[in-house]
């Protein structure tokens, strides 16, 4: 089954974000996982665990200074 | 240069961080600072909360450098790299206990987890009671974490509230230059508001401007890299990420490598600086130390640099740092060479249950995947 999902992890302090992603990444067999951080430290935490994890990882950043990491596997 | 900064933010970011402070504390302790103590940064907020009349005692009061540049090189880090979000909302006043309790525990042990690792370092076998406390500690920590502990989300803040701390840093560096004497003892001698030791590990300190420096590059590279003592054990059990342990890893080499080269290798239990051989409450007070530091996220370093970037909640974890330090030496919670004082078991075990409470209870009501 091919899942689509967001994860809103904005705000949350180490480690939430990247649980919340493990997660969802554990939940998932295959699909698109929007994850929305608004730290450098999040978005660094979350691209390793999907690139670890053997997802693709693409970050686009918000006007608002957040970002977008689109995790696909 | 850039090639640099990128590699800071890269898997090598944390192990030249560790280096870099592994070399760079024995360091300053060859230039005067305690053993072991080349940065401590429980102790020197003690010696700050001592210098500013949060306590008095006498051998532990200066306002230390390393504790100014590491928030200050956080925050020039944050504002080059466009990482300068003021924010806050995440339960501070929660934080505020937690940072007391943290500083509590590692008063008892007398070391926040950098010196616990730079003790080892140099050769003092009761750091790894400490160690071993401080893993338990984090392990309790990742227990509230998996069945869903959150202190909440922050929120974005005003700029000008980011800029609290770095001024607060700034009134520090003037009052360490100026050091005003104001007040008059009972024999009319100069005294206070600004007080430093004459004698005892608060007289020993390195340069000013060596401090200042070293805790500036501390600074800057831990924000970069995102260095944090606690999370490294953290992710390293809970995630099988070693990313952040492998900078502690490179800090134990560094600083054991350094300490041999500067004679400063000392390996035993007994007579070791600023320490003491009760390993049941080197233990204890370690695990609360590790536990509150878990639950508000980041070790005592990282939270002064989060606080430098902004993070009005690291920053009133540090505050609650500083007033623990106060609460330890005026209420006999903090230990001495001879070891633990006469409330310091106690006080790790009322830390203990209030961690425990705050573990069970506190839950981000919003959070949903």
């Amino acid at each position: 089954m091919i899942d689509e999902k967001t994860v809103d992890a904005r705000g949350l302090n180490c480690p939430e974000p990247v649980m919340l992603v493990r997660k969802a990444i554990q939940e998932t067999n295959k699909g698109t996982i929007n994850v929305l951080v608004d730290s450098g430290t999040a978005r660094e935490n979350v691209s390793r665990l999907a690139k670890n994890s053997g997802w693709a990882v693409t970050i686009n950043d918000q006007p608002d200074g957040s970002y977008s990491i689109v995790i696909k596997k | 240069m850039s090639t640099v900064f990128n590699l800071l933010t890269s898997r090598w970011g944390p192990i030249i961080t560790g280096t870099v402070v592994g070399i760079l504390a024995p360091v300053l302790v060859a230039l005067g600072n305690p053993g072991n103590m080349g940065i401590c940064m429980v102790c020197f907020t003690r010696d700050i909360a001592g210098a500013l009349g949060l306590h008095n005692a006498s051998a532990v009061q200066y306002i230390r450098p390393e504790i100014i540049g590491a928030l200050l090189g956080a925050f020039v880090a944050a504002l080059i790299f466009r990482e300068f979000k003021p924010r806050t909302g995440s339960a501070p006043f929660v934080r505020f206990f937690l940072g007391m309790f943290a500083t509590f525990g590692a008063l008892v042990f007398l070391g926040c987890p950098w010196r616990t690792y730079l003790r080892l370092a140099g050769g003092d076998w009761n750091a790894i009671l400490g160690i071993i406390g401080l893993i338990v500690g984090v392990i309790i920590g990742i227990f509230f974490l998996k069945r869903g502990f959150s202190l909440g989300r922050n929120h974005p803040a005003p700029k000008a509230m980011g800029w609290v701390m770095p001024v607060f840093m700034i009134v520090l560096l003037v009052l360490l230059l100026v050091a005003p004497q104001f007040g008059r003892d009972a024999s009319g001698n100069l005294t206070g508001p600004i007080f430093f030791s004459v004698t005892g590990p608060g007289s020993m300190v390195a340069p000013i401007a060596v401090s200042l420096v070293v805790g500036l590059v501390i600074g800057f590279l831990a924000q970069r890299s995102r260095f944090c003592t606690i999370g490294a054990i953290r992710d390293s059990i809970m995630l099988r990420d070693n990313h952040l342990l492998s900078g502690v890893i490179a800090l134990i080499i560094a600083a054991f490598a350094t300490n041999l080269v500067l004679g400063q290798f000392n390996p035993g239990f007994e007579g070791q600086p600023v320490a003491h051989t009760d390993g049941l409450w080197n233990f204890g007070g370690m695990v609360l130390a590790g536990l509150a530091f878990t639950l508000a996220g980041a070790c005592p370093g990282r939270q002064l640099f989060l606080a430098g970037e902004g993070d009005g909640d690291a920053a009133i974890f540090w505050m609650g740092m500083l007033v623990g330090a106060g609460f330890s030496h005026v209420y006999s919670i903090a230990s001495s060479l001879a070891g633990t004082a006469a409330f310091g078991p106690a006080s790790v075990i009322v830390g203990l249950v209030v961690c425990l409470i705050i573990g069970f209870t506190m839950k981000d009501v919003r959070l949903k995947v």
